[in-house]
């Protein structure tokens, strides 16, 4: 190596409870130069960003720091050592000023606890000028866009003398325009003598900025070395590289007639013309990068937002849906991926949890039959091996994986004809995902329709029966099981050309 | 859940039964079978006004204007009852509650369509009820003489033991029952406060459900309103001025909580009462009015604490050990 690398991961591993997140992972951020990090959704990045930054400690491994061995007990820590993130969203204060968010926690000083406020919206203002950014340092976060968000989040990392900048995503939300003004601030920073460890899916812009790469699947370190002796190919190669197939207990449905057909899907700001077909026994799978709009659709199509043209046919029949109770009437239930925030409704005892959405039926003359509801809640907790001492229990004294039973019991219990899964298994260890897929398996069998809205690519290649593609809004591809490839999906989520 | 809100409603009895008991150890009348009738019947407009603040609560809202509401009603029916006395008071009733039921919307509706905190909005809508009450009357008082006998006797009149007023608010207690745990809105009050982004996916629209409490809060401030002046033969610009606040106290202290989904009828009930005995009894053991409010507030910040408490045991158990004295 030309340069000394200004921080080292040697043999880093980190395992949370039924997960191996991290494997031995080495990684070395040189001064002035751009790392590229890649992999699918739970390679390990943002565990790997996580314990650059102090916030988990590694279980294995060493960290040094200028070649010295250290350790990041805290966040506060990685900062002093000069290692700072900047993500997707920004974590910074809306509600304070510009220079404010710059040297929050370092504020130049006149006094003791008095701010030096002229020295600091000085100094804000030349920082600003080093990253390029136009700004006055005295206006509030809020009124600034994404890009300038970034810019002062990256004024901030200048601040404290960061020495390495970790970019997770940075481009994700940006304009095209806002995407080549921090391409131009990152050669800055390069120029600098900054470390630079950039997170991308997107690989035009890896090959545009990056020096290095770096790929990880499953927790490993998989290949590295430099852009230039590298193709995209490649690259998608590493990523995806693993046979998969035997884990996932798809069982053979014969597909029938089609049950839900979507035709002209279109929202002004998040997703246009969205077609296609939904059979009988069918899982579709829904494959794309984060904020891609799958589930921007999603949502509009079971009513949450409005689309501005788009018309649903279910068995034949249109139907006009303006919000959940139309979709549910209707025979069509989403279960969101924010289980814990959009799930169970803690405080309400089991059994009304399941019958929240089908009160309808259990009600007669706009009363309420509870013996009905603990006999519909009885019925689909049962199918699911609940284990409960009560149906007359919160909610919330139930483990999250009795929760999540209640919450699919929930849906089942209004008996729909199609049912949108988002994300099913994120965040949830390798036995309970089997026990997911296998239950997906039997509504399929069971004559359900099932679209499986998933960003990871083993679950998608192992339980769909047909896959469509999103990018930007659109629908990129769409590929038959026998079809599937996990280079093919890749590329159409990324939006990369056949190879020549 | 049965099993901690009724802990905590347990608790209540028992606070309000020792209360008693003690007050009984310095004063002996008071526990005569004539005088906790008047405590209740002291306390039922307190009741029925709780009930009504609970629907809202319950879905993470709050009516700070349930007071002002309360006495621009009161108002309203005392005017309509001094230009035509001869206007059957059932049919004044409804009147109040029909007016009670428009400013509870009306708290609604600036909720749900123009998405405001529900504390600012009813801040600002308690203001707008009181000036509204001065420009009604002109800031004179409506007092006992011209009022009709039907309009004051109706709260006193005696039924089996108990005056109506009582009657009204144990009929009120019993329909609240009947909609809090029998319909599918007060279900979905709970829903929506206990997790709003998951009750939207269930198919409940969460700003018709809290337009919906405002107007149930509303219309039971509507009829609050009648009982007040009716009952105190006056109606002014600044009767129950303040009253909010033993409303929301009522609730707090009855097991509701303040984060949306949690909370009974029969807890407020007993959070009214406990309140209703303080008030009723402190004056006859010779406290002071100030010592009362004193009083009053320390039992709150208590109850709340003891809230808080059972709120977070709810968590999950993860010591084997522990498991069997948590469940």
């Amino acid at each position: 190596m030309r340069t000394k690398p200004a921080i080292a991961l040697e043999g880093i591993s980190k395992s949370f409870p039924g997960v191996r997140a991290l494997s031995k992972v080495s990684l070395a951020l040189h001064p002035g130069s751009v790392t590229a990090l890649v992999g699918e959704n739970g390679a390990g990045k943002s565990t790997l960003v996580k314990i650059l930054t102090g916030i988990y400690q590694p279980d294995e491994g060493v960290i040094r720091v200028d070649g010295a061995p250290t350790r990041f007990p805290s966040a506060s820590s990685a900062a002093r050592a000069g290692v700072t993130a900047i993500h997707q969203e920004t974590v910074l204060f809306d509600e304070l000023s510009v220079a404010e968010n710059i040297f929050l926690g370092h504020a130049p000083r006149i006094g003791p606890g008095l701010i030096d406020w002229r020295k600091m919206n000085a100094d804000a203002r030349a920082l600003l000028a080093r990253v390029g950014a136009d700004l006055d340092p005295s206006i509030r976060l809020r009124d600034l866009g994404i890009a300038s968000k970034h810019l002062v989040a990256i004024a901030r990392a200048l601040s404290i003398d960061a020495r390495v900048v970790i970019m997770d995503e940075p481009t994700a939300a940006l304009s095209h325009k806002e995407i080549h003004e921090l391409y131009e601030l990152v050669d800055r920073l390069k120029a600098d003598g900054k470390a630079i460890l950039f997170i991308s899916h997107k690989f035009d812009e890896i090959f545009r900025i990056a020096d290095r790469y770096t790929v990880f699947r499953d927790g490993s370190m998989v290949g590295e070395g430099l852009i230039a002796e590298t193709t995209q190919d490649d690259l998608v190669r590493l990523m995806v590289g693993r046979d998969i197939g035997q884990v996932f207990p798809k069982q053979a449905v014969a597909i029938g007639e089609p049950v839900l057909t979507v035709s002209g899907y279109r929202h002004p700001t998040e997703f246009e013309d969205i077609n296609f077909e939904l059979r009988r026994g069918e899982i579709l799978g829904f494959y794309g990068l984060v904020g891609a709009g799958r589930s921007e659709f999603m949502q509009s199509l079971i009513g949450i937002t409005k689309p501005s043209a788009g018309a649903v046919r279910l068995d034949g029949e249109v139907r006009v849906i303006r919000s959940p109770a139309d979709a549910i009437a209707a025979g069509i239930v989403y279960v969101p991926e924010e289980r814990g925030r959009q799930g169970a409704i803690i405080g309400l005892p089991i059994f009304q949890n399941v019958t929240l959405p089908s009160l309808s039926r259990t009600s007669r003359a706009g009363f309420l039959r509870l013996a009905e509801e603990f006999a519909l809640a009885r019925d689909y907790t049962a199918r699911l091996d609940l284990r409960a001492a009560s149906f007359d229990q919160d909610v919330g004294t139930l483990s999250g994986g009795n929760q999540q039973k209640v919450v699919i019991a929930k849906w089942l219990a209004t008996k729909p004809k199609v049912i949108i899964l988002d994300e099913p298994t994120k965040g949830i260890d390798i036995g309970s995902k089997a026990a997911v897929h296998a239950f997906m398996s039997e509504l399929a069998a069971s004559g359900l329709s099932v679209i499986m809205v998933s960003s990871e690519i083993p679950e998608i290649m192992g339980m769909a029966d047909r896959v469509i593609v999103m990018r930007e809004g659109r629908i990129a591809a769409r590929f038959e099981r026998d079809a599937l490839s996990a280079e093919g999906l890749v590329r159409a989520a990324a939006g990369i050309r056949e190879a020549a | 859940m049965k099993r901690l809100s009724g802990n905590r409603e347990m608790l209540l009895v028992v606070a309000i039964v020792a209360l008693v008991a003690l007050i009984a150890l310095r004063f002996p009348p008071f526990v005569t079978p004539g005088n906790l009738v008047n405590v209740y019947n002291d306390s039922s407009i307190l009741i029925i006004l709780a009930l009504g603040q609970m629907a809202v609560i319950l879905t993470r809202c709050i009516d700070l204007s349930m007071a002002a509401a309360l006495a621009l009603c009161g108002m309203a029916a005392a005017m309509v009852n001094a230009a035509m006395p001869g206007l059957p008071i059932p049919l004044l009733i409804l009147i109040a509650m029909a007016l009670g039921t428009v400013l509870g919307a009306f708290n609604g509706l600036l909720v749900w369509k123009l998405d405001i905190p529900p504390i600012v909005v009813t801040l600002g809508t308690l203001t707008i009820y009181r000036g509204l009450i001065f420009l009604l009357s002109g800031g004179a008082w409506i007092n006992a003489h011209q009022m009709s006998p039907a309009f004051k006797a109706l709260p006193r009149l005696n039924l089996l033991g108990f005056p109506v007023l009582s009657w009204l608010s144990l009929a009120m207690i019993a329909i609240m029952l009947l909609v809090m745990r029998r319909t599918p809105l007060g279900r979905a009050f709970f829903a929506v406060g206990g997790n709003p982004h998951a009750a939207v996916y269930t198919g409940i629209d969460v700003g018709r459900t809290r337009f919906l409490a405002y107007c149930l809060s509303g219309m039971l401030a509507g009829l609050s309103g009648y009982l007040w002046v009716s009952r105190y033969a006056v109606a002014y610009v600044d009767i129950a001025a303040g009253f909010e606040l033993d409303i929301i106290a009522a609730c707090v202290i009855g097991g509701v909580s303040i984060a949306g989904g949690i909370g009974s009828v029969a807890g407020t009930v007993l959070g009214a009462l406990f309140l209703g005995v303080i008030k009723n009894a402190l004056p006859v053991i010779d406290i002071s009015p100030f010592a009362q409010m004193a009083i009053s507030g320390t039992v709150i910040i208590v109850a709340v604490a003891v809230n808080a408490r059972s709120e977070k045991r709810k968590g999950r158990v993860i010591l084997k050990k522990a498991e069997a004295t948590h469940g």
